[in-house]
């Protein structure tokens, strides 16, 4: 296949990716099996984001003769700018400049990419670090949360700290605010976070949004899948013997609901309707998705990113 | 919780507890046991490398104080804990955000439904279930905790 048809694959692949990352924010089945629609939502991230760049390089590499392929191309171009040689011989000098345009924009992309990617995980892995040492000369333990830190803030919080040395962090006002059984419901919930890596699930729409912080389409994506994550711990954390649903609910309820009032109003309709669907979701579940029905979803993720592989490989 | 860890906590809190800059001695006499001079010098080194201690000069001794007030560092920690903005999503996950407005008013709601509806099912289930079920509770009920 010649470059100009990957090129024009990888594109259709790219503009797909988008249009099943609109259509995946306005269908109800995700919070169903939360785990399956994740991994869909990653393979769109990165079949997307594989296609564009693929697309760009192949338009690059379209001037280095035929059945190359985007990779072959790019090892010929390297051979050629090895001997010497900056520009394919015979093409007319506009199509050369389109095509180095965007060969440098392909490679702009993709560095960026995995730029945004890298400082988002330094940014988080910096953050946490600090978190620790603050944590280290100002937390401390209680027979009511075995386990987590303490923090003396009258205001309710708990979060966990994702990471080799993994940490659960409750203040004293979530202490006083929450009966017992709430408590080992929210701990329940923190840990299913840790030990599902859940910040490493999210590292990559938290990059995006970095990347392009005006884009509406990341931004809600960011929030559907951090939604999901949530729903998934919530989930994992009913399989702890003994815990009741209701309980998560009402911790939920009571931690969500204490602190208004105090927060910026401009801030939290971004966060409107996620508890709200937590809760009704933990008080009524909806069936999983079917056996079929999950299969098929892993299957259409891994043919999103098996697609643009192998249009970048294939001769 | 390491050994290093639990002296520089210590020592912060002795930083803390006055308003004035201490000597190494003046810490060591502060600490609830008796340490080396140099073990309490490394770790006051320790805190000042990390930020958390300030160092001046005071004649041929160096006197230490804290960087800032532990409220100051408890709002630090919480207020990346509970930012609404997105900007430290990837570095802890919060259990919940908190919500204002009407939607908080629905929440309140729903959550004393399902305190009412724990209740009543709670005492429906002392006087029916079990050896105690036909217990006169009107008259007697075993002493509540």
């Amino acid at each position: 296949m010649g470059a100009v048809a990957d090129a024009v694959l990888l594109a259709a692949v790219a503009v797909g990716s988008v249009r099943c990352a609109r259509a995946m924010l306005h269908v109800s089945w995700p919070r169903r099996s939360p785990a399956a629609a994740i991994l869909l939502w990653q393979a769109v991230g990165l079949a997307g984001g594989l296609a564009a760049v693929g697309a760009l390089l192949a338009v690059g590499v379209s001037g280095e003769g035929p059945g190359t392929g985007v990779l072959g191309g790019l090892a010929t171009l390297t051979r050629r700018l090895a001997d010497g040689q900056p520009f394919a011989p015979h093409q007319p000098l506009v199509l050369a400049g389109v095509r180095l345009t965007s060969l440098v924009a392909g490679f702009a992309l993709f560095t960026a990419l995995c730029g945004v990617l890298v400082m988002a995980f330094a940014d988080a892995v910096a953050a946490r670090r600090r978190q620790r040492e603050l944590l280290a000369l100002l937390a401390h333990g209680d027979p009511k949360v075995p386990g987590a830190l303490v923090v003396d803030y009258p205001a309710a919080a708990a979060y966990c700290l994702p990471g080799i040395r993994s940490q659960i962090v409750v203040s004293v006002g979530t202490l006083d605010l929450l009966a017992p059984a709430e408590l080992t419901a929210v701990l329940a919930h923190e840990r299913a976070h840790l030990r599902a890596r859940h910040d490493l699930v999210l590292i990559p729409f938290t990059s995006l949004r970095r990347a392009a912080p005006r884009s509406g389409l990341i931004a809600q994506a960011y929030r559907t899948v951090a939604l999901l994550v949530e729903m998934m711990a919530d989930d994992r954390a009913l399989r702890v013997r003994g815990l009741v649903a209701r309980e998560l609910a009402t911790a939920l309820l009571r931690f969500g609901t204490a602190a208004a009032g105090d927060a910026p109003a401009g801030a939290l309709a971004v966060a409107e309707g996620e508890l709200t669907a937590r809760v009704s979701r933990l008080l009524s579940p909806p069936p999983p998705l079917s056996r079929a029905a999950q299969a098929t979803v892993v299957l259409a993720a891994a043919l999103l990113v098996a697609a643009p592989l192998l249009l970048l490989v294939a001769p | 919780m390491n050994r290093l860890g639990d002296l520089e906590r210590a020592i912060m809190e002795v930083l803390w507890r006055t308003d004035s800059a201490l000597t190494v001695r003046q810490v060591s006499n502060g600490l609830p046991q008796s340490l080396a001079h140099t073990t309490v010098m490394t770790v006051l080194d320790r805190l000042a490398k990390k930020g958390f201690a300030r160092r001046e000069r005071d004649g041929r001794a160096w006197r230490y104080r804290p960087a800032a007030t532990r409220e100051a560092y408890v709002a630090e920690l919480m207020l990346t804990a509970l930012a609404q903005t997105g900007d430290r999503d990837a570095a802890l996950a919060r259990f919940a955000q908190s919500v204002s407005g009407a939607e908080a008013e629905v929440l309140r709601e729903a959550l004393s439904g399902l305190e009412r509806e724990h209740q009543e099912s709670a005492t429906e289930g002392d006087s029916g279930v079990g050896l105690w079920g036909q217990w006169p509770t009107r008259f007697f009920s075993p002493r509540s905790p």
